[in-house]
């Protein structure tokens, strides 16, 4: 499936490599004591019969001979290594947590990425993703116009049964800027209106942007982190002429993880605001009573919560999720594991728009997380991350799991409580 | 000069200095390299949670212990027998003295035996993991063999010399031999992580730790 290294160098490769090599990962790349601990830790490795091949330290291994000067570089050896960086590793950093060193993984396959990037050997769909978004300020080429068209076409859906709600363009000094994927207002554009019912009701003063408000990061996967800084910095700039205190990212892990952690690294400094995921400011209106939802609604269900990878383990969010869950769901059961310890779902890491062999690698990856919801017997798996979501989708269909998959907000569109005197009145016209 | 003076006066000397010099310099070069491309260590350095990644791996108090026991439990003994035996035997404490009259606590004879014992036999253990197990084998490297062996070595000669099974003379300078090889190899090889491990362990601890995520 390898796509062709449009512009094969060696020396570029082994330049790379020296600039990319730093402290961090020629000590982890010396001391890895071939334990062999980290093979269990890993979704590719269990969901491939145990393939010692698809053991973490075995990757590691791989990039560490592969930038070594002694061993010959040819087009051969650098499609091998891209099917192991891209293919076999959704940089999760599961493995990290198991290793008695703590180490990273993730980070060597990153820099293992850029070095593949660096030869013009990445994943099609990615580079096609990347190169939009640098051109267009989103993921999907979505033009400004079309992007106001939907925002107010979504606002008028919303007030068919909300009438004083709205959804806000450029609104400067708002309390937070909302921030979201691409995929919302190219497919699923009612997560936008969802999450302005819950900022209504909530009472908040939000804004949305006309320009940065794609707040995915492709690049950051494609191990492109040039590009990866000009996309966050879209976001930071239209965050900062705003003047927001906070930015809240929609349902999404990579974005979070972009913004809010890697970023700052990236652009050399601290953003002007707070970074916010979308579950912890749900379970901050919930606790403080802002927001009320019905339980009686999902009563029948039994829900279970996917943790993505990049909200728990690498967010920090992993208990906001539970606390949400909390006022939602009568019926929860946890997976096995779960919370930070929780398996990647086999979509992470740019795995989603990838297609080809890479999607039949995603799906076999995914049989870890299938079997854990089969064993929860849940009925609804809620996750509050766009890759988890379609990646637990096509899994509920490769391995009958017979689950509906919903984000928070959908959940929230039918739970919420809404006030009498907030609703439409339908029969204002009827009443003679 | 015989080879017994030689192994104990200057070889020693050199084997001193290229593992304490080796280290040291392990440290400098880490600090320089990392002040220049790892600069999210010193940005978000946070002692809490470097204390807290390395507290929770010195002692088994972590994820990987409860799903391997065995591992943990063999490869705690291995760890404790390997620096505590040499530091703490009588006979070694002897040479201390001789050398520059200081002294210090050391463990019963009989207690030593075992350890060196457990070592051994720990070490064993790890090999032949090494070898049936399909995914410990893939990762391993002729090297892991060769430091398992240069480890052990001390610790085999040493046994044969308390107990003076076969030519003690000859034995003994195998220990000394063997003793020096492992000090000199291991600022150059995996073995560095006696010291690197607490380094490792720090910059993964506070990376989870910025994002309120616990590394063990």
């Amino acid at each position: 499936m390898g796509d062709k290294a449009a512009n094969f160098n060696p020396d570029v490769f082994k330049k790379t490599a020296e600039e990319k090599s730093n402290a961090r990962l020629k000590m982890w790349l010396e001391i890895c004591a071939h334990c062999g601990l980290c093979a269990d830790t890993c979704h590719f490795y269990l969901a491939n019969e145990r393939d010692p091949k698809m053991m973490p330290a075995y990757k590691a291994k791989k990039v560490l001979e592969t930038i070594n000067k002694k061993n010959k570089f040819d087009e051969d050896r650098l499609d091998d290594f891209y099917e192991t960086i891209y293919g076999e590793c959704t940089m999760c950093r599961r493995c990290t947590m198991f290793c008695p060193f703590g180490i990273d993984v993730a980070s060597i396959i990153s820099m293992a990425r850029s070095l593949s990037a660096s030869q013009g050997k990445v994943p099609k769909e990615l580079l096609k993703a990347v190169e939009g978004h640098l051109e267009s300020g989103n993921q999907m080429s979505i033009t400004e116009e079309e992007w106001v068209d939907t925002l107010e076409w979504m606002e008028e859906e919303l007030q068919e049964e909300l009438p004083g709600a709205t959804i806000p363009i450029d609104k400067k000094g708002a309390d937070f800027l909302y921030v979201v994927n691409a995929r919302e207002p190219k497919f699923y554009p009612m997560d936008i209106s969802q999450a302005a019912m819950v900022f209504y009701l909530a009472g908040a003063d939000w804004t949305m942007s006309r320009k940065g408000w794609d707040v995915t990061n492709l690049a950051m996967f494609m191990g492109d982190i040039a590009g990866a800084t000009k996309i966050a910095k879209m976001v930071r700039d239209a965050a900062e002429e705003l003047e927001v205190k906070r930015v809240v990212v929609t349902e999404c892990g990579h974005a979070l993880r972009s913004l809010q952690f890697e970023s700052p690294i990236w652009l050399g400094r601290d953003h002007q605001f707070e970074v916010v995921h979308s579950v912890s400011l749900f379970a901050e209106y919930l606790r403080e009573g802002r927001i009320k939802l019905d339980k009686s609604v999902f009563a029948n269900e039994r829900c279970t919560y996917q943790d993505p990878c990049n909200v728990s383990r690498n967010g920090g969010c992993a208990q906001d999720g539970r606390e949400i869950v909390k006022y939602l769901c009568e019926d929860f059961v946890e997976m096995e594991p779960h919370g930070e310890y929780n398996y990647c779902c086999g979509g992470g890491g740019g795995f989603i728009p990838m297609a080809g062999a890479f999607k039949e690698r995603r799906l076999k990856s995914g049989k870890v997380k299938a079997e854990q919801i089969k064993a929860t017997g849940a009925t609804i798996c809620i996750t509050p991350c766009h890759n988890c979501y379609d990646q637990l989708r096509d899994l509920s269909k490769e391995y009958e799991l017979g689950i509906k998959v919903l984000s928070f907000k959908e959940m929230f569109e039918e739970a919420l409580i809404i006030p009498e005197e907030l609703k439409a009145k339908e029969d204002d016209e009827d009443e003679e | 000069m015989s080879l017994y003076e030689l192994l104990r006066g200057p070889l020693l000397w050199v084997a001193f200095g290229v593992f304490f010099g080796g280290m040291a310099l392990r440290v400098v070069l880490f600090f320089q390299l990392s002040m220049q491309k790892d600069k999210p260590i010193y940005r978000f350095f946070s002692w809490k949670w470097l204390w807290l990644s390395i507290f929770h791996w010195v002692i088994p108090l972590n994820e990987t212990a409860k799903k391997n026991p065995v591992v943990t439990l063999v490869g705690f003994v291995f760890h404790i027998c390997l620096i505590v035996t040499p530091l703490f035997l009588v006979a070694h404490g002897v040479l201390w003295y001789e050398s520059w009259e200081i002294s210090w606590w050391s463990l019963p004879e009989s207690v030593t035996d075992y350890m060196t014992l457990i070592a051994i036999g720990s070490g064993l253990f790890f090999g032949i993991r090494r070898m049936v197990s399909p995914h410990v084998r893939i990762v391993t490297t002729a090297a892991d063999y060769l430091l398992l062996v240069v480890t052990l070595a001390p610790f085999v000669t040493g046994y044969l010399a308390y107990h003076q099974y076969f030519d003690y003379q000859t034995i003994i300078l195998l220990h000394m031999f063997f003793g020096e090889l492992m000090l000199v190899v291991i600022p150059f090889t995996k073995l560095s992580h006696f010291l690197m491990f607490f380094f490792s362990r720090a910059v993964t601890g506070m990376e989870f730790g910025r994002r309120n995520a616990p590394s063990w």
